[in-house]
């Protein structure tokens, strides 16, 4: 039964084969019959990777031991949720996770392109599957998940303990459809580069592509990021580890591709520009999959550290990357560069939002592996921590944001920075406002954090500024303006709703480093601390037992202004005892957009030790992420994109124009 | 300005603007780059009151002592030289005498070491990779599987 998943493997690597090289062919010989090879293949990989998945997925439900990959991570305690999400909590699974999503992508791409000039769409097709057959090799050569064990053991070794979390079914899957999802733009470019052109079908495609990789991935980093908050302990939500950072530099890059992309779409410039975009943003990915996957870096993701899979890797990582930048240094030339613009325009602040947002992925990701390089030439162990990060990447973020409500402001072409910062006054001085409220009430104490509140709300009620200029609030009849305002293209929507996410995430990470407080302490049952003018009672700890761990639950109670029990909040260390690992289940209560984060710690002569942290706004910096991922997919909405891509007509060359939005 | 006069000045911004970003990126790496340290590593370094570091090493048996209020001391040690860690907090789950142990914070003013953060082992099979390193060159590394 199970070797079905191993064969429906093996079949989608030689059909993957097929797909590199068959339409690839076809597309230079002109040969519409190899051409059409491409889709039919596509589809087929897809389906046999997707067996593959569910039959690995089956050997978890029914913890079926004779597989040493289910035997090693699951046991047959374990609730059904984490059975299957264990699919993906190691190094085998999470790589067959990639795959199957890659294949997922290139038969959307497949079912989707039906439109796009023959060649194109084939060429798109072979690079998606090159990509593919590189880690199908990898997986059958290195990280098979279909190796027996004989004898079969009658117990499983359970999963690690940290991963037996709801996060576990969705921060894998959905960085994954950013990481993956990139590929799509990759292939588009690399194809482009291959066919030696670029025409507005590549435009009018790339950044849709795009734009639904960057949704996902700002998902699953935001998730990552919360899950890391409440199941670690100990209330950080950013790290700077060298794997958030892995995830962090395809955002950076990605963010800068879509911000290209929407000029290259609409006044057809910055073209070879956003080419090599995408061809960074994906191997970023792969730069990011080699680092969490290779073991290199030691930490919650390196599931295990074997060479010869890091060296593999390694091998596809310069192949891919070397290989398009290589094609791109030879054939860039030959593409044609469009649009001239003034440095004051839409474009130009699009450039300017590009440079600072490579910039800063530079920064990050010289942070992140110059101590592998120091360590790889000389041997010395340095560790760049978050100080590097404090010092370079925030002054380039910092003036970035600050920019950001101009943009959308200035007219393409030409703009007026002048008429710009007149329509602005009103978010100005709504943010000095708040600026000088913060001083106020906190007595001036931190400049940092009063100017960050004020960022925040520029950024605010700049996306909003945005909105209400476009309806054309304040020139024409309050009704007009309504009119116009619902009449606006759901891309400006999403625009103003992304960039309103942002000054979100930015307040709640002022609110939660600048205004948090926290306390240690040692509490006796019936004790009552206050923290920031909260009081909390320690109650008592009940030991709790679990299905595959033991609970030592603590019980507070959050006391209101007569006493009164106002919130009930659990805390518990948990033990699991196959894995013999503890691990910290902090109690959080959610007061407004605030939390109230315990974590306990053991029981010593003195009392419990307790950890408490007040996080003023702290939740905004995951919600300000969804507000982001609605903006995006609003903008995949826009009529624009709808109408643009299965336009049948665009196929004899006589391409639409894009509706301009505003 | 003629176009050409635009194109430069786009230039010069634009490798301006990197040059201040290497500038800060190389201001930064000098600082603040060599932030781990073991006790022996501290005797030829030059590691002011205040600045903040990352030490590591093994925890000193017998040093564990609990204070009041859930105040610890424990001397981090690489067998040559030990420092002695005040912490205030919740210990890491595999925090124990002998084992791995990473301590995040700065040196008080009385030459003592006051950590705000402490990184034990994650499980059986994770060390702090620094440590491990470190511990292997050494010498001092003991698998225990």
């Amino acid at each position: 039964m199970v070797e079905i998943g191993h064969f429906a493997l093996v079949l989608a690597l030689a059909l993957g084969l097929v797909q590199m090289t068959v339409p690839l062919i076809g597309a230079r010989l002109r040969d519409e019959r190899m051409m059409a090879v491409a889709g039919p293949v596509t589809l087929a990989g897809f389906v046999f990777t997707a067996l593959s998945f569910a039959i690995l997925t089956m050997a978890y439900a029914r913890s079926d031991f004779s597989l040493q990959n289910v035997w090693e991570n699951s046991h047959s305690l374990k609730p059904m949720l984490y059975k299957i999400t264990g699919v993906w909590g190691n190094h085998e699974g999470s790589m067959l996770l990639w795959v199957f999503i890659l294949t997922f992508f290139g038969a959307l791409v497949a079912i989707f392109g039906r439109n796009l000039p023959t060649t194109l769409r084939a060429t798109v097709l072979a690079v998606q599957g090159s990509v593919g057959v590189a880690f199908f090799l990898f997986i059958l050569i290195t990280s098979n998940p279909f190796t027996r064990l004989s004898p079969a053991p009658v117990e499983g070794r359970d999963l690690n303990p940290i991963l037996q979390d709801i996060g576990l079914a969705i921060h894998p899957p959905l960085l994954y459809l950013g990481y993956v999802g990139f590929s799509v733009s990759f292939a588009f470019s690399v194809a482009a580069l291959i066919e030696g052109r670029i025409d507005a079908a590549w435009a009018r495609w790339v950044r849709p592509w795009t734009l639904v990789a960057w949704v996902f991935l700002t998902g699953g980093i935001a998730m990552g990021s919360y899950w890391a908050y409440y199941e670690l302990g100990w209330g950080g939500f950013w790290f700077w580890d060298p794997v958030e950072n892995a995830s962090f530099m395809p955002w950076l890059a990605g963010t800068a591709l879509l911000h290209s992309a929407i000029v290259m779409e609409k006044r057809s410039a910055l073209k070879i520009w956003t080419l090599l975009l995408a061809i960074l943003t994906f191997s970023l990915s792969l730069l990011g999959t080699f680092l969490v996957r290779s073991g290199v870096l030691t930490s919650v993701h390196a599931f295990a550290a074997d060479p010869s899979r890091g060296v593999f890797i390694l091998c596809i990582l310069m192949l891919f990357i070397g290989g398009s930048l290589a094609l791109f240094a030879l054939r860039a030339s030959s593409l044609t560069q469009g649009g001239l613009f003034q440095p004051i325009s839409r474009e130009g602040a699009l450039v300017l939002n590009n440079l600072f947002l490579t910039t800063a992925t530079a920064t990050v990701f010289i942070g992140t592996l110059y101590p592998l390089l120091v360590e790889a030439l000389s041997g010395d162990k340095i560790s760049v921590g978050p100080p590097f990060f404090n010092l370079t990447f925030i002054p380039l973020m910092v003036p970035l944001l600050v920019l950001v409500p101009f943009g959308p402001l200035l007219a393409w072409k030409r703009g007026d920075a002048l008429a710009a910062a007149q329509r602005l006054m009103f978010a100005f001085a709504a943010a000095l406002a708040a600026v000088l409220v913060t001083a106020f009430l906190i007595d001036g104490s931190s400049a940092i954090a009063a100017l960050g509140v004020g960022l925040a709300i520029w950024l605010m009620i700049g996306a909003l500024t945005d909105l209400a200029v476009k309806a054309g609030l304040g020139n024409v009849e309050p009704s007009v303006a309504w009119r116009r305002f619902i009449g606006l293209p759901r891309s400006v929507f999403g625009t103003a709703l992304a960039h309103l996410g942002l000054g979100l995430t930015v307040l709640g990470l002022v609110g939660a480093i600048c205004f948090g407080t926290e306390s240690v302490l040692t509490m006796k049952p019936e004790q009552i601390t206050e923290l920031s003018g909260k009081r909390v009672r320690f109650d008592n700890v009940v030991p709790v037992q679990g299905p595959n761990y033991n609970d030592e639950r603590a019980h507070f109670s959050l006391l209101g202004p007569a006493g009164e029990v106002r919130r009930e909040i659990w805390s518990s260390r948990r033990f699991y005892p196959v894995r013999q690992m503890n691990t910290t289940e902090a109690g959080i209560a959610t007061l407004g957009f605030s939390q109230l984060y315990i974590s306990i710690g053991e029981t010593t002569e003195s009392g419990l030790v307790v950890r408490l942290w007040w996080k003023p706004f702290v939740t905004l910096i995951w919600g300000g992420g969804l507000v982001m991922m609605a903006g995006g997919t609003l903008s995949l909405l826009d009529r624009r994109l709808r109408v643009g891509a299965p336009a049948r007509r665009s196929r004899k060359g006589a391409v639409k124009p894009a509706v301009e939005a505003a | 300005m003629t176009r050409k006069q635009k194109r430069l000045a786009v230039i010069f911004g634009g490798l301006a603007f990197l040059g201040a970003a290497t500038g800060l990126t190389f201001v930064a790496l000098g600082q603040k780059a060599s932030y781990f340290y073991m006790p022996g590593d501290l005797v030829s370094a030059d590691v002011q009151p205040g600045q903040r570091i990352r030490l590591g090493g093994i925890v000193e048996k017998g040093s564990i002592l609990r204070g009041q209020d859930a105040t610890v001391t424990f001397a981090v040690t690489d067998t040559a030289e030990t420092v002695k860690v005040t912490y205030k907090g919740i210990l890491p789950d595999l925090f124990r005498e002998e084992q791995g142990v990473i301590t995040e914070g700065s040196f008080g003013p009385d030459g003592g070491f006051v950590a705000d953060s402490v990184l034990a082992k994650h499980d059986e099979n994770y060390m702090p990779r620094e440590v491990a390193d470190s511990l292997k060159e050494k010498g001092l590394w003991q698998h225990n599987e």
